[in-house]
């Protein structure tokens, strides 16, 4: 074992994992972070707490992690480098491993331009990649990215993303391969909802045998409604959703659309689950966690791995 | 006025590692005047490789090599050695090399960090060419740069936004990692970006490093 990740321990004995999403709020407010900690508690075996996602100003994402910790969860702090230049990334770091937070995902960001500040200035001072490889000297090598050298190094089970629904998509999985040989324990994808194009993109991550060197997280999410589902094929760069899912959904009544988005859910995980490969799912019901508990159970995924901190 | 300076030559031949035949391009514009690949200098790179025991398989010194048209025109007369050669070395600032870049179907080699484009964006004017960063890595994107036209100044992209060959931050404008890919599959070359390319020196950029380079 790498770090005292509960994820790490989950994935390390073999068991199909189940990440979690909390949403920081656009708040001091933490009843927010204890109450949907309070529904996830028990049905994941980690959960990501976002960082600023699409670029809007929201808590802290270990600063929530404190807080979800404290009721129970084991947090992935999520970080983007859109923020911070290596200075305050590896200062975060060194903070984020001391507070007892032992997994982080490590991203590029959205861009700025997408949130509620878009005349901010973007860092970039690295880029994800560099980001990973930096955490990986960090603890595996015990050196800062100037190369200096710590006495105690930070224990961080450390993940990256992928998209296997970008462009170019014969690329993508290269670029999969880089994450991989920079350093990423686990990664997660972007939400699934077409399951051919995930399965043909994870064919070519075992051609490469990255599975065997990295834990893949397919990414899930219910859809609540039929113009989600719609603003998410049209509007979100990077996602891919077939017409078959709006279809679905059109097909029953609007009450029962989020039922029926829920059973999408299940679905998708049933056949991610059978794709060799596949060692766990990333669950995002963002702004939507009471229908996690649901989800789990019926996919069967019950009850979560227990083991002694 | 482009103010660029060569890189260290040792770079410059790691560059050229593999390529036994060089063609050299420089430019009488800024270039000149910076002396950073003027007639002088390109005459002085030509002997200099020749010492490291390269071929030369022509040159040129175009009076404005930002100036594609005039560029591709004089580019023209040299295609049989440009043709025969491994690759290019373009002593110029970055506007300079990506001119090359676009105009020939060949690999280009930056030989040269631009530090400022002293308040001027060169004759190409239809797009931001070159931030300026003083550390210039067109060796490792087919001589596309990622600093002035990726939104996230990624080293190591795509990110998951590119679609369709856009930009997720604006439809209208082109991916460039799409375009580096592109680009790099056609001259055979995508083994380039299965590298991982480290943290960039920005000290030396003009928007993060200190002026005095450029005011002495």
């Amino acid at each position: 074992m790498k770090t005292k990740s509960n994820l790490e321990q989950v994935l390390e004995a073999g068991q199909f994992a189940v990440t979690g999403e909390l949403g920081p709020p656009q708040s001091a407010d933490s009843e927010v972070i204890k109450r949907k900690a309070k529904i996830l508690k028990g049905y994941v075996d980690a959960c990501n707490i976002t960082d600023g996602q699409t670029a809007v100003v929201r808590m802290a994402s270990w600063a929530a992690c404190l807080i979800a910790k404290e009721e129970g969860l084991d947090p992935v702090v999520q970080m983007t480098c859109r923020d911070r230049n290596r200075i305050a990334l590896q200062m975060d770091v060194l903070g984020i491993a001391a507070l007892g937070i032992n997994n982080m995902l490590c991203l590029t960001g959205d861009h700025q331009k997408f949130g509620n500040h878009p005349t901010a200035k973007g860092v970039y001072d690295l880029d994800s990649i560099q980001f990973v490889k930096m955490v990986r000297g960090m603890r595996d090598d015990k050196e800062f990215q100037c190369g200096e050298e710590m006495v105690v190094e930070p224990r961080i089970f450390i993940g990256a993303a992928a998209n296997p629904f970008a462009d170019p998509f014969e690329f993508r999985v290269a670029r999969l391969a880089k994450k991989v040989a920079a350093g990423a324990d686990f990664i997660q994808t972007q939400i699934v909802y077409n399951v051919d194009k995930f399965a043909e993109w994870m064919k070519m991550v075992r051609d490469r045998g990255l599975h065997e060197r990295v834990k893949i997280l397919a990414g899930v999410a219910p859809i609540k409604s039929v113009g989600a589902a719609r603003y998410m094929k049209t509007r979100v760069p990077g996602m891919d959703v077939p017409d078959s899912v709006i279809t679905q959904l059109q097909g029953v009544p609007k009450e029962q659309v989020p039922k029926e988005g829920i059973k999408l859910c299940i679905d998708i995980i049933n056949q991610v689950r059978e794709i060799e490969g596949v060692a766990g799912i990333h669950l995002m019901a963002i702004e939507w966690e009471e229908a996690v508990p649901e989800i789990v159970e019926a996919a069967g995924l019950l009850p979560r791995p227990k083991f002694t901190p | 006025m482009l103010i660029s300076e060569q890189k260290p030559i040792e770079e410059i031949l790691s560059y050229l590692d593999g390529d036994k035949n060089v063609f050299l391009v420089g430019c009488k514009g800024c270039a000149e005047g910076w002396k950073s690949g003027g007639e002088k200098q390109v005459a002085e790179m030509e002997r200099n490789l020749q010492a490291q025991g390269k071929t030369i398989a022509g040159s040129v010194v175009v009076d404005m090599l930002c100036d594609s048209a005039l560029t591709n025109l004089k580019l023209r007369t040299y295609k049989k050695e440009i043709a025969a050669a491994d690759s290019i070395l373009v002593l110029t600032d970055g506007a300079g090399v990506q001119t090359v870049a676009e105009l020939v179907n060949k690999v280009v080699h930056p030989g040269c960090d631009t530090l400022s484009s002293g308040g001027a964006h060169a004759e190409w004017k239809e797009a931001e060419r070159c931030l300026e960063c003083g550390d210039c890595v067109l060796e490792f994107t087919g001589g596309l740069c990622p600093i002035a036209r990726c939104s996230k100044h990624l080293l190591n992209g795509p990110c998951g936004g590119s679609q369709g060959g856009k930009c997720e931050v604006n439809p209208d404008i082109p991916c460039v990692w799409q375009q580096i890919i592109d680009r790099l599959a056609k001259l055979g070359q995508l083994d380039k970006l299965e590298r991982l390319v480290m943290p960039k020196n920005w000290s030396v950029s003009l928007t993060s490093g200190p002026p005095v380079k450029r005011l002495s």
